[in-house]
């Protein structure tokens, strides 16, 4: 049995404008010690998702799942406020700007201490014992000190540690970081996400990993999500996913990787934007951005496909290099031999 | 953003047009200021006329009340609804001359601080904390002490306890727009002093100040009725607000009525006021807009 | 925290010099010169008007005129009533307590009903208890609040005989040595059966009239600070540690909330010091108030010149420890970032 078991999640947000679809029949699973990145562009829905499945989402939004399992318990029938109650339990969450996400009134130590009492109980004195040792095991130096200290005293990547001690606090089996590393400093990014996987592999997390740092997938996901625009575009391990990417969204990703790169002086970039609320192509989303796009792809939206051995993709094209279509689409055909000297 | 475009205009109406609370204010102040101007035409009786055979009478609802004093009579049988009508324009008419006044002078004052800046703009800073540093009605009351009783004195004391507040705003908002590129670009293309305080960067500060001035006007209205209450404002037999409310206070056991009425026209008219100022202050703010 | 608070200090002496300048130039303002104000209507023969002049320091140029004055008032001289020939100072802090009774009160209702309808209103932003409380809140801060004191004699003290009309105690019924000069402290020193119950309902309906417009301010406030604050990440964090949600806005989201509406609440002194005027005219309270409006009825300029100077000393006091309150309840302030 996984961890985590998510099929069909969707989210809307009621605007003036309507319903606009910030997630869209996302299906994931995970298992224990393991780690799934999802990966996407600003906008593609990644963080939405995850805020929805913590029940973190104003009540703005319309929520639908088909099923949603956290160890074996079904959280669809929980109401959201009584599944906020397993938030920081068994499941916590860390986010992408430690800084604000600290209250700045209180101490860290009360702070990590509210999510142990919460939790776990106890009296003060190993209440504070547990904080200590929640600080010293995220690196904090000197946990005494750091303990009665405020927010604004410490530095980011000092925040987002102690972040992660507030996660940690209830031994919780599934960790969401949502971007954690990226309001921090280059050097202090790569710490972050080695302790982060250090804890995960020491107490055998399940660990989904929301980044757009593709580098950063390499080295830590076994598994990958792709998302664009809502939907989930692309979905293999780790390995196939840089050996041979599926989705033209994914290969595009990858281009802009500076290794990756083709030789060239200008690394490739991705044109246009992630569609909005108001102009969301009829046919499949990427194809206004996509270089293999034919007349099949501005009509008729590409549906979900799978391989046996597991790894699935939304997109007109097969597997394939250069990826050829499984319907007709000859102009397709002429741009995708434009870019394929890759691998 | 030039504020009396008909473009943007239109689209502060629109968004004010969302307010409930805004129309509904909005339409009651009509109805005021239809009675300030048709004061002589809809009012039943001269304000002052004392009708000795209708003394305290209560109004038509209550049995005692009788036809025509509506809102029924005060203690020397003067028709309380003419009075209330007739009220109005003071109270109108205070709370524009004081606001104007305010508006005027603090402008002035703001865009020269916040123009020319250096001591001239320290000294005047220091005054109006000066001013501030005492309760608004407290200084008003002792401005009133020296300058003597009477409307037109509490008028100049409220104008002058609320002048900070535009100094204030504006001061702000020219220092804001000060370095801006559009006024630097004014100034390049060889535009004087004047021109660039005036026509350049006072129409940019126009938001706030129209918010402040509504607000303010609600503020002058209390304040002389407050005044007028104290016996420091408009003098009987005048029918202001306040001024009725004083010489109602022995009746209060009484003549509900005589105590009632002034305060209720009082509350109505500020309310719709501050209900207009809310609605105008989220629909100039584009911060509060929603997207 | 100490540097914090000294700089705070030195930047109220511009503020403090132009009080001081504000209150010299009024009696100077005065139609007619001073010795006229003080001697009254009368007058007086050339010579005596002379040696007052003299005695007063007036035959001195402004500058040190204003000097001497200045040096009086740090002395704590701030002249003599007109009308009681007493000390001015000695008036004032006669009839203090009663106002600051009054004002306290009021300040705690307001904040007791203000603050949590403030977040009553933010928690349910846009439904029926928001508009209800938003309503409300406008009317209170449109009120005419003599006239709601009025409303309120009429309803209650004249109509159900409810509540006394006005004064600080049952006086028939009770006499003892004021102590502190609060009266419901004093009446339950005296230890007399009643007497707190008593200076109570005297205080009721004063404090409910006093308290209506801060209320309403601290009710609009609160609900805009909350407003904000609930957007913040670290109330989402809060709720990503599986905190109840009463405790998330209660303690994460207020705490930061608190900050400002503390502010808005030590603004609150000045709209209470003015309505304390009309209130107390309306429900004859002994204070500062009623003593400030029958000193301008009488002339008596000494007593108003020397009572609206306090009364600025005493909000930029308040106003300073409600700074001092900001840096101690935002820890960023604290330590100076």
């Amino acid at each position: 049995m996984s961890l985590l078991e998510v099929r069909k999640l969707s989210v809307a947000f009621q605007t003036q404008g309507g319903w606009f679809r910030a997630v869209e029949g996302v299906n994931l699973s995970l298992d224990r010690g393991e780690v799934l990145a999802i990966v996407g562009e600003s906008g593609s829905g990644k963080s939405v998702a995850m805020l929805a499945l913590m029940g973190l989402l104003p009540a703005t939004a319309r929520i639908e799942c088909e099923r949603l399992l956290l160890d074996g318990q079904d959280l669809l029938g929980l109401a959201p406020k009584a599944r906020r109650r397993l938030n920081g339990g068994t499941m916590a969450m860390i986010f992408q700007e430690p800084m604000s996400s600290l209250n700045p009134c209180f101490t860290i130590g009360y702070q990590i201490d509210e999510a142990v009492r919460t939790h776990l109980g106890g009296g003060r004195k190993a209440r504070r014992e547990r904080v200590l040792h929640l600080l010293e095991l995220v690196g904090i130096p000197d946990p005494p000190r750091r303990f009665d200290a405020y927010p604004h005293q410490l530095s980011g990547g000092m925040s987002q540690r102690a972040m992660i001690a507030m996660a940690l606090a209830a031994d919780p089996e599934l960790l969401i970081a949502d971007e954690p590393t990226t309001a921090l400093d280059v050097t202090v990014q790569a710490q972050i996400l080695e302790l982060l996987l250090k804890l995960q592999q020491e107490r055998d997390m399940g660990l989904i990993l929301i980044t757009h740092d593709m580098g950063v997938v390499a080295e830590t996901a076994q598994h990958v999500l792709v998302q664009y625009a809502g939907q989930q575009v692309e979905r293999q391990a780790v390995r196939g996913l840089f050996e041979q990417p599926l989705h033209p969204y994914t290969r595009a990703l990858l281009d802009a990787l500076p290794e990756r790169a083709p030789p060239g002086d200008f690394l490739p970039t991705i044109p246009g934007l992630v569609p909005g609320q108001h102009d969301r192509p009829r046919g499949c989303l990427f194809a206004p951005r996509c270089g293999h796009a034919g007349a099949l792809c501005q009509t008729q939206e590409p549906v979900w496909q799978q391989l046996e051995s597991g790894p699935g993709w939304r997109c007109h094209f097969v597997q394939g290099d250069p990826p050829a279509p499984v319907f007709p689409a000859p102009a397709a055909l002429q741009q995708g031999g434009e870019q394929g000297e890759q691998d | 953003m030039k504020l009396f475009d008909t473009g943007t205009l239109a689209v502060t109406w629109g968004y004010f047009r969302e307010s409930r609370g805004g129309l509904v204010g909005l339409a009651f102040l009509g109805l005021v200021l239809f009675a300030v101007v048709f004061a002589d035409v809809i009012a039943p009786f001269d304000p002052t006329l004392q009708h000795r055979d209708a003394l305290l009478l209560p109004p038509v609802w209550n049995e005692a009340g009788r036809w025509p004093y509506l809102l029924g009579t005060d203690a020397v049988g003067r028709d309380l609804l003419s009075r209330l009508i007739f009220g109005a324009r003071y109270s109108i008419f205070i709370g524009m001359v004081v606001v104007s006044i305010a508006v005027v002078a603090g402008t002035i004052l703001g865009l020269l601080a916040g123009y020319f800046g250096g001591w001239f703009d320290t000294a005047i800073m220091r005054l109006m904390d000066v001013i501030l540093a005492f309760p608004s009605l407290l200084l008003a009351l002792g401005l009133v002490a020296v300058l003597g009783p009477g409307l037109l004195n509490a008028m100049y004391a409220i104008a002058l306890v609320m002048l900070p507040h535009f100094v204030r705003l504006t001061r702000a908002s020219v220092m804001g727009e000060k370095n801006r590129d559009y006024v630097v670009a004014s100034r390049v293309a060889g535009a004087g002093n004047a021109r660039l305080m005036f026509s350049t960067i006072l129409p940019n500060c126009m938001a706030p100040l129209i918010v402040q001035a509504t607000l303010s006007f609600s503020n002058a209205i209390l304040d002389a009725a407050a005044l007028g209450f104290l016996g420091m404002g408009a003098q009987p037999p005048l029918p202001e607000w306040g001024a009725m409310l004083a010489e109602a206070r022995e009746f209060i056991s009484r003549a509900w009525w005589v105590v009632t009425f002034p305060g209720l026209a009082i509350l109505l008219t500020v309310l719709s006021i501050n209900l207009v100022g809310d609605a105008l202050r989220d629909a100039l703010d584009p911060r509060m807009r929603r997207s | 925290m100490l540097r914090f608070i000294l700089q705070k200090i030195l930047l109220l002496i511009p503020t403090f010099i132009g009080i001081t300048l504000a209150a010299f130039m009024f009696v100077r303002l005065l139609p007619g010169d001073p010795v006229t104000i003080l001697t009254g209507e009368r007058g007086v023969d050339p010579e005596r008007r002379a040696a007052m002049m003299a005695q007063l320091g007036l035959d001195q140029p402004l500058p040190l005129q204003y000097l001497d004055y200045v040096g009086k008032l740090l002395q704590g001289d701030f002249g003599q009533s007109l009308a009681t020939h007493r000390p001015v100072t000695e008036e004032f802090f006669a009839r203090l307590p009663a106002t600051l009774e009054l004002a306290l009160f009021a300040i705690l209702i307001a904040i007791a009903l203000g603050v949590p309808a403030g977040i009553l209103a933010a928690v349910k932003r846009g439904r029926w208890p928001d508009h209800l409380v938003m309503g409300v809140a406008l009317t209170g801060y449109s009120m005419p609040i003599f006239w709601w004191g009025l409303l309120l004699i009429m309803l209650f003290s004249t109509g159900l005989g409810w509540t006394p009309v006005s004064g600080r105690l049952d006086i028939i019924n009770y006499y003892f040595e004021p102590v502190t000069g609060f009266m419901v402290i004093d009446a339950w020193l005296s230890g007399e059966r009643g007497a707190v119950a008593s200076a109570l309902r005297h205080l009721l309906l004063p404090s409910i009239v006093l308290s209506t417009i801060p209320m309403a301010v601290i009710a609009r406030q609160t609900r805009s600070a909350m407003l904000e604050v609930l957007g913040e990440d670290y109330v989402r964090t809060a709720y990503a540690k599986g905190l109840p949600t009463w405790r998330v806005i209660l303690v994460h989201a207020l705490r930061n909330a608190l900050i400002t509406v503390v502010t808005v609440i030590g603004l609150q002194i000045g709209v209470l010091m003015a309505g304390a005027v009309l209130t107390e005219t309306i429900f004859a309270w002994p204070g500062i108030g009623k003593w400030m409006i029958e000193a301008i009825a009488r002339r008596d300029y000494p007593a108003v010149q020397g009572g609206l100077l306090f009364i600025a000393v005493l909000v930029m006091v308040v106003n300073l420890i409600v700074d001092l309150l900001y840096g101690w309840i935002n820890p960023r302030v604290r330590d100076g970032r």
